[in-house]
């Protein structure tokens, strides 16, 4: 059974009809115990980095991440879910993250090296690029996905970059893992078949890790 | 590289697709989901469903459409008509739309792109604008009401001041191309993908593939919409997309 974080402001309703699709069960939560009892954790997002963190702080749904993180049981963060994975973002500010990954979240520059300006955000469909093995692209071969974001995961993380896009010359990591860590920036929800495919990578390692 | 749009827009009232569909395979060419599956087997890249409810009920029927689409569909869509409140957008956000777009209730109350994008993020809020051409100031005006009221404002202006109230998106429907099938109107997309650092999206004056060509290579437009070639299977998005890659322009 896979858990999705109800902290207010996900959109939970693409990716919980995503589940469906694949017949996937799940269940929508904002309850620790019930999370904690979940055999894998999607933590969806859209919005702001800092008022995430708020309100993950405030309902204390902070704690129970990170405690399910340590139980090594499959965690998956979407859009915004994936940059609250990391250390901390620049986004109004500096903000600290859930820090299960290692790197920074910054906004994508507006200027390429040569100084042609270009349009952030970065939305629209992006050739997907793999950059190294993974158990999420098992089978899977390149193709587009769906992004929609103003920030993203800076480099010092490369070690965890599965996949990645390129946008006016910035690498923009796009799937990440570590362990039990996993992280979309795009919507898989919402990138067709290929997205579908990611999501169901992720439903079956956590369905393997049951068995 | 980023991939231009293709996005069909659908007409609905009362939870049904109007102006004729010429999709002679479906069981019923009014269901708004089973046209949206069609165009998404096409390879839309994004639908638009315009709500041109007039009555409360076809509002409400609207939010059990967008549901029915949500739950049968892996790629964006955007809502529009009708908006006038958070509240408003709350109910078709949380139906499974992924974009609300706000025309007419953003000229009377700016502010409300505000609200929406604080309350949803910048990329959940469109601003459609509808202009034409004003021969007085050689710029285009803004039109509110479906086109039927002239706003002292500068379209390309407002393009900007949308932009600045967090508008995540810009849906720029050009009033004198629209339904003439004679192409983009590349001047004033042009002017107003220049102004902002938003995507814009192109809309009235499609007629073939070298339309849409047109618009992404000389209009600079991130996306281009059209409806009634689509239905009309005067081409498909398929077509069009397999003109633009031959053109070199990149396309999903």
């Amino acid at each position: 059974m896979i858990g999705i974080v109800d902290y207010g402001m996900g959109n939970l309703f693409s990716v919980s009809k995503a589940l469906e699709r694949l017949n996937v069960p799940y269940f929508i939560s904002d309850i620790q115990e019930e999370l904690l009892s979940a055999d894998g954790l999607i933590l969806p997002g859209v919005g702001a980095f800092k008022d995430a963190m708020g309100l993950l702080e405030t309902t204390h749904l902070k704690e129970t991440i990170l405690t399910f993180a340590e139980s090594g049981k499959p965690l998956l963060g979407i859009c915004l879910g994936m940059q609250l994975l990391f250390e901390e973002s620049k986004e109004n500010g500096t903000t600290k993250g859930l820090a299960l990954l290692p790197g920074e979240v910054l906004r994508i520059p507006k200027e390429d090296r040569e100084g042609n300006a270009y349009k952030v955000p970065h939305m629209g469909w992006n050739l997907l690029r793999y950059q190294k093995n993974s158990t999420l692209l098992e089978g899977l071969t390149e193709g587009y996905v769906y992004f929609v974001h103003s920030y993203y995961v800076h480099e010092g993380s490369k070690d965890v970059i599965v996949a990645s896009a390129d946008y006016a010359g910035v690498e923009i990591p796009a799937v990440v893992s570590r362990d039990n860590i996993y992280g979309m920036q795009f919507h898989p929800e919402k990138s067709g078949e290929l997205g579908m495919q990611l999501l169901e990578n992720f439903t079956k390692r956590v369905k393997e890790r049951v068995s | 590289m980023l991939t231009k749009r293709i996005v069909p827009c659908l007409d609905v009232n009362d939870g049904r697709v109007v102006k004729g569909i010429q999709f002679v395979e479906l069981r019923d060419a009014g269901d708004p989901v089973e046209l949206a599956k069609v165009y998404d087997e096409q390879g839309a890249d994004e639908l638009v469903f315009l709500d041109i409810s007039a009555s409360h009920e076809g509002r409400k029927t609207m939010v059990e459409v967008v549901q029915h689409v949500a739950a049968e569909l892996a790629i964006p869509f955007t809502v529009g008509g009708g908006i006038n409140s958070v509240e408003d957008m709350k109910a078709i956000l949380r139906a499974g739309a992924d974009k609300v777009s706000l025309n007419t209730a953003a000229v009377l109350r700016p502010e409300l792109v505000r609200e929406g994008a604080d309350y949803f993020g910048s990329q959940c809020i469109v601003v459609a604008i509808d202009a034409k051409y004003d021969e007085e100031t050689n710029g285009w005006k803004v039109y509110t009401h479906g086109g039927r009221k002239l706003k002292d404002l500068d379209a390309v202006e407002w393009a900007k001041e949308v932009e600045a109230l967090g508008a995540g998106e810009i849906l720029l429907t050009s009033m004198d191309s629209d339904g003439e099938k004679k192409g983009f109107n590349l001047a004033l997309t042009k002017a107003v993908s220049e102004a902002v650092t938003i995507p814009v999206i192109a809309s009235g004056g499609a007629g073939n593939a070298v339309h849409f060509k047109d618009v992404f290579t000389e209009g600079k437009a991130d996306a281009a919409l059209a409806a009634s070639i689509f239905h009309y299977k005067e081409t498909s998005v398929e077509e069009v997309k397999s003109y633009l890659r031959k053109e070199e322009v990149h396309v999903r």
